[in-house]
């Protein structure tokens, strides 16, 4: 029956018999449309709710008013914790743009069957747990690890290099985490840009290097702003990693939240912070949307 | 010959790149066959050690059956809500239609860690941490997205005038879907639900905050194998795991090659009728 609502709101839409007024046309939802409805309330309930509670929350606990966010910069260890993570985060997007760049130009150029390679390579730790890839890292990284034993066996070095438990060793590890999620759209702006481009720069005179910087690079910078926003935006909420690559040193906000819950329980500060962290996310993403389709961005990553 | 040398840096470059994605993952697998409780490198002996101490401790056989448990029902329930949406998204009338997809699309964005907290303050009063249901709610609606786009994306392919087609036969509309459209997008779909399954099989975050004595998922039994102190069987089920991500890979392919198939076959067959 609905369905069948539906088809009649259809035909009639497309023969323009409606003769009622825009916002009413505009507010009516068709049979079809509705279909939404079980998702859209089972999000606001599951997902919405919980938000807009741990929100209020922050504002609330122990006592009304500011004092958790107060408590957040009164203390030099906390602001702390938001510099690291600002700045593992910035470090990790430039790391993750220089090599996710040259490997998706190297995409765009490579035949086909290498292509689907590369493509592969990058979509294999894409869909691999976080968890294995990070204990594989520390497997890859500790003082008795595979790089350390190699490098001692080789008579590279004499004794171990601390690379777990170090900046170093968290960048490391995010970046690995984070370069799926640079490639993906700096190749996929990268493919758009016409090559004949080039060749007509070349054609007039240009050096090959010269009309790759001033013609295929300004190009491809929305593909680049996008994967560097996405990496950034992620990898502000990173906590898997850098707790288990990262020392005491590096913690990052992640960590802190958790660290506030599981054992000091202070829910209203590890609010206020995921709060922080929540807003800055956003204030981000709508940074991004002024230049970048992402709801297409989204809706095509699979 | 500059252009040459660009060229094999630019190779060189890309093969470190290619080494750094997948090195991680090729090291796992021969450590879980080292006999070493310290899981030395160079490996001295080849042995099966972990993976007979994986069988042998019910707490992980346990585990993984909850995350399957909780997989599974996540996957199923993300799959009903997703492919709804997704039909309402393609073919429907709404308002607000940009906000509608940003709040069905934000569980993509908001990070773990803050679905997690706000998952757990507000499930520590209804009593649901540590229950499956909890988990299934909370994974479902991370894994939905991922359901949305899959099917969205098997949906704009169909062709609609096969539906008109076999409404002017005489089929309701709702025949129509189910006979038609339905297994037209099956294929999405099923991509749909393995990536579901696949997000809440692997989400580890979320399920730290909701995890507790009388419920863990595999993940969570992972993570505190290597938090504090490194338990070797770890690398036993991690190797299990990337051989579960590879085949569940290929079946998605599968899928995609599928839906292509049948897409093309299905419109192939209305041109040729002359409709």
């Amino acid at each position: 029956m609905t369905a069948a609502a539906g088809t009649e709101q259809y035909l009639r839409r497309h023969t323009g018999s409606s003769g009622r007024s825009r916002l009413v046309r505009y507010l009516r939802v068709d049979s079809w449309g509705a279909l939404v409805l079980p998702l859209l309330l089972f999000l606001l309930f599951v997902f919405v709710v919980p938000l807009v509670v741990m929100l209020q929350r922050s504002f609330t606990d122990p006592s009304v008013g500011l004092a958790n966010y107060r408590a957040i910069f009164a203390s030099s260890l906390y602001v702390r914790v938001l510099g690291n993570t600002f700045m593992i985060s910035l470090m990790v997007t430039a790391v993750t743009l220089l090599l996710a760049y040259p490997y998706a130009y190297l995409m765009t150029i490579a035949r086909p069957k290498w292509r689907m390679f590369m493509l592969g390579l990058v979509l294999v730790p894409f869909w691999t747990s976080i968890l294995v890839r990070s204990f594989a890292l520390i497997l890859l990284l500790r003082d008795t690890g595979v790089l350390n034993t190699t490098a001692q066996d080789l008579g590279v070095i004499d004794g171990p290099i601390t690379l777990i438990r170090t900046m170093q060793g968290v960048v490391f590890g995010m970046v690995q985490i984070a370069l799926p999620f640079a490639v993906l759209p700096i190749y996929a702006t990268m493919r758009t840009i016409d090559r004949r481009l080039l060749a007509a720069a070349e054609g007039m005179g240009d050096r090959p290097a010269g009309a790759f910087w001033r013609v295929f690079v300004p190009l491809s910078l929305p593909g680049v702003a996008a994967g560097g926003l996405l990496t950034f935006i992620q990898a502000l909420g990173y906590y898997i990693t850098p707790a288990l690559l990262g020392g005491p040193k590096n913690t990052m906000i992640g960590e802190l939240i958790v660290q506030q819950v599981s054992t000091v329980l202070r829910f209203g500060f590890a609010a206020a912070l995921a709060t922080m962290l929540l807003v800055t996310t956003m204030l981000l993403l709508a940074l991004a949307s002024k230049f970048l389709n992402l709801e297409k961005m989204l809706m095509g990553r699979s | 010959m500059t252009r040459i040398l660009t060229r094999a840096s630019l190779v060189l470059l890309a093969v470190l790149i290619g080494i750094y994605l997948l090195l991680p993952i090729l090291v796992v697998v021969p450590m879980s066959l080292n006999n070493s409780s310290f899981l030395s490198f160079p490996p001295k002996d080849v042995s099966l050690r972990w993976y007979h101490n994986l069988i042998d401790d019910p707490t992980w056989l346990q585990s993984a059956l909850s995350s399957l448990e909780v997989a599974a029902l996540s996957a199923l329930l993300a799959v009903v809500l997703g492919t709804l949406a997704a039909l309402a998204l393609v073919r429907g009338k709404l308002p607000f239609r940009g906000g509608i997809t940003a709040v069905l699309l934000a569980p993509l964005i908001v990070p773990y860690v803050i679905v997690g907290l706000s998952a757990y303050i507000m499930f520590l009063r209804l009593g649901l941490t540590q229950t499956t249901l909890g988990f299934v709610l909370v994974h479902t609606s991370l894994a939905v997205p991922y359901v949305l786009i899959n099917v969205s994306s098997g949906l704009v392919a169909v062709d609609r005038r096969l539906e008109m087609a076999a409404m002017n036969l005489g089929a309701s509309p709702v025949q129509a879907f189910f006979r038609i459209t339905l297994p037209m997008i099956l294929p999405s779909v099923l991509a749909g639900a393995l990536f579901a399954f696949i997000i809440s099989w692997d989400e580890v975050v979320v399920a730290i905050f909701l995890a507790g004595p009388d419920l863990t998922t595999l993940p969570v039994k992972m993570w505190s194998g290597i938090r504090v102190q490194i338990d070797p069987t770890v690398a036993a089920v991690s190797s299990l795991a990337l051989v579960v991500i590879l085949l569940t890979f290929g079946l998605v392919g599968l899928t995609r090659l599928l839906q292509r198939i049948i897409s093309r076959r299905a419109t192939a067959a209305l041109t040729k009728t002359g409709a």
